[in-house]
C-alpha cells in the first residue's frame, strides 16, 4: 500500500521550488539581460529553446532531461560513479523542477530589463561607473521589481511541477514526491484520502499566495515605469 | 594654429539618414544652436561616448577618444565628461543626495555646489518629488560634482524660471573658468547663453557652420 507523509511532501516542495528557482535565477538574469540588450547572430535559436519547456508537455520535457542525464547518458553516468545517481533522487526533482520554470524567468528577467530606460546606464558611465557597477547600481535595482515578479511565478510553476518530475524522478515517498506527485499517489490509494486535505489546502494556498506577490510586484514595475516617464 | 580643442569628423546614423558632423575649433567653450531634430543631442551624445553607430574619429584636447579606423574607443567612465541630457535624467531609486555623489564621493564639494544651486533643502528628496527646475539643477550639480574635463548641456537653462537662469549660468561659467572645463552648450535661444561661450555653431543638414565669431575657420574643417 502506497504510504503519503503530507507534511514530508509540502517540504520537500517548497525546498525543491526553492533550490531550483534561486538556482537558476543567475543564469536567467544573465540571460535575459543578454536578450534584451544585445543582438547577434542565432538570438532567436536561443529564444526558442529557452521557451520550448513552456511550450512542450511536460513529459516529453521530462523524456527529453531522461535521455540527457538519466543513467544510460554520460553525464548521468559519470554522476553515478561519484555515487550521485541523478535519476530517481530529489537532484533529479530540482532539476526538472528549475527546467520548466526557466522560460517563466527568463521572459520576465527580459521584460524588466528591456522596461529600464538605457540613458540611466548611459549617464551612469558618463558619470565615471564602469559597466558592472553601473548594472549593480542603475539597471539591476531598476529591473528588480519585475525580477523579483518573473522568480515568483516560476517558484510557483516549479512547485506545481509533476509530468516532468515522475519521468525523471519517479515518486519515490521522502525523496521525490512533492506535492503534485504525493497527490496522484493518493488518487490511486481510496482510504488515504484524509491526506489529501492537507496537501490540497497546501497546494492551492501557496499558489494564490503567489500569484497575488507576482500581481503586487508587477503593479510597482508598472508604477515604478510611469515615474520614469514623468 | 594651436591645437584644436574639439575636433571631430564622424558619421552618425540618425534613424533612416546618415548625419555627417565635423566640428574643428580652438573655442574652450562653444554653443550649438539649430532647428529641433538637426542632431545637436546626438552631437553630444558622440562626445559623452554613448551613441552608438558612430563612425569617424573624435578628439578633445589632443586625446582621441573615438578613431574607428583604428579601433579606437575610451569608454564613457573614462572620458570625464560632465552629460546633462534634455530631459534632466535623474536616478529614479535613489535621493537627491545620492544622485549627486554618483559621479564623486567629496561631500565637501557637495554643500558647496548645492549652496550655489540652492538646492540644499532637496538633498533628502526623491526626484519624482522635484519639479522640473529644480530637477534640471540636480543634474546639472551632479555633472559638475563629477570633476568633468568637459560638460556638455543639452537645453540646460529652458526648464529654468527665469529668476534662476542668469544665476545658474553664472554658476556653471564659474565653474568652468575655476577648473578650466571646456563646455559644448546646446541651446535654442542663443541671446541667453552667448556670454557663456567664445563661438557658436550652427547645425543644419549640410552639417555645423560656425556662426560667431565670424573668424576664418569655420565648423567645415
Amino acid at each position: 500500500m502506497t504510504i503519503v507523509h503530507p507534511a514530508s511532501a509540502i517540504l520537500l516542495s517548497l525546498q525543491v521550488a526553492t533550490v531550483a528557482t534561486l538556482g537558476s535565477l543567475p543564469v536567467a538574469v544573465g540571460l535575459g539581460y543578454t536578450l534584451a540588450r544585445r543582438d547577434f547572430l542565432g538570438k532567436v535559436w536561443i529564444e526558442a529553446i529557452v521557451l520550448l519547456p513552456l511550450v512542450l508537455p511536460p513529459v516529453v520535457t521530462g523524456l527529453l532531461l531522461l535521455r540527457m542525464f538519466g543513467r544510460r547518458s554520460a553525464v548521468g553516468a559519470w554522476f553515478a560513479r561519484m555515487g550521485m545517481p541523478l535519476s530517481f533522487s530529489t537532484a533529479a526533482v530540482v532539476l526538472a523542477a528549475a527546467v520548466v520554470g526557466f522560460p517563466l524567468l527568463v521572459r520576465a528577467t527580459r521584460t524588466a530589463f528591456e522596461s529600464v530606460d538605457v540613458r540611466y546606464e548611459h549617464l551612469s558611465r558618463s558619470l565615471g561607473l564602469s559597466a558592472w557597477p553601473t548594472f549593480l547600481r542603475v539597471t539591476l535595482p531598476l529591473a528588480a521589481p519585475g525580477i523579483i515578479a518573473g522568480t515568483v511565478l516560476a517558484f510557483t510553476r516549479a512547485l506545481g511541477e509533476f509530468g516532468a518530475t515522475v519521468v525523471l524522478a519517479g515518486n519515490v515517498e521522502g525523496q521525490t514526491r512533492t506535492i503534485a506527485l504525493a497527490v496522484y499517489a493518493l488518487l490511486e490509494t481510496p482510504k488515504q484520502q484524509p491526506a489529501m486535505t492537507p496537501l490540497l489546502v497546501a497546494s492551492i494556498g501557496l499558489s494564490f499566495a503567489a500569484v497575488v506577490l507576482h500581481e503586487a510586484l508587477l503593479r510597482r514595475l508598472r508604477a515604478r515605469l510611469e515615474l520614469h516617464r514623468g | 594654429m594651436a591645437e584644436p580643442r574639439f575636433d571631430l569628423e564622424v558619421r552618425v546614423r540618425v534613424g533612416d539618414r546618415d548625419l555627417p558632423l565635423r566640428l574643428r575649433t580652438e573655442a574652450q567653450r562653444i554653443a550649438i544652436v539649430g532647428p529641433s531634430g538637426a542632431g545637436k543631442s546626438t552631437l553630444l551624445r558622440v562626445f559623452a561616448g554613448v551613441q552608438p553607430g558612430v563612425v569617424g574619429r573624435c578628439l578633445f584636447a589632443g586625446q582621441s577618444w573615438l578613431d574607428t579606423a583604428r579601433r579606437r574607443f575610451v569608454a564613457p567612465e573614462h572620458r570625464q565628461v560632465g552629460w546633462v541630457p534634455q530631459e534632466a535624467l535623474l536616478f529614479p531609486h535613489v535621493d537627491v543626495r545620492r544622485n549627486l555623489l554618483w559621479g564623486s564621493p567629496n561631500e565637501d564639494r557637495l554643500s558647496e555646489i548645492a549652496a550655489r544651486l540652492d538646492i540644499e533643502a532637496l538633498l533628502l528628496r526623491r526626484p519624482r518629488h522635484l519639479s522640473g527646475g529644480e530637477r534640471q539643477r540636480v543634474a546639472l550639480g551632479r555633472a559638475l560634482l563629477a570633476r568633468p574635463r568637459l560638460l556638455l548641456l543639452d537645453e540646460p537653462f529652458a526648464p529654468l524660471d527665469p529668476a534662476l537662469r542668469t544665476d545658474v549660468a553664472r554658476t556653471v561659467l564659474a565653474e568652468c573658468e575655476r577648473d578650466n572645463v571646456a563646455l559644448i552648450l546646446v541651446v535654442h535661444d542663443l541671446d541667453r547663453v552667448s556670454p557663456l561661450v567664445e563661438a557658436t555653431f550652427t547645425l543644419t543638414e549640410r552639417g555645423l557652420v560656425q556662426t560667431s565669431p565670424d573668424s576664418g575657420f569655420g565648423g567645415e574643417a
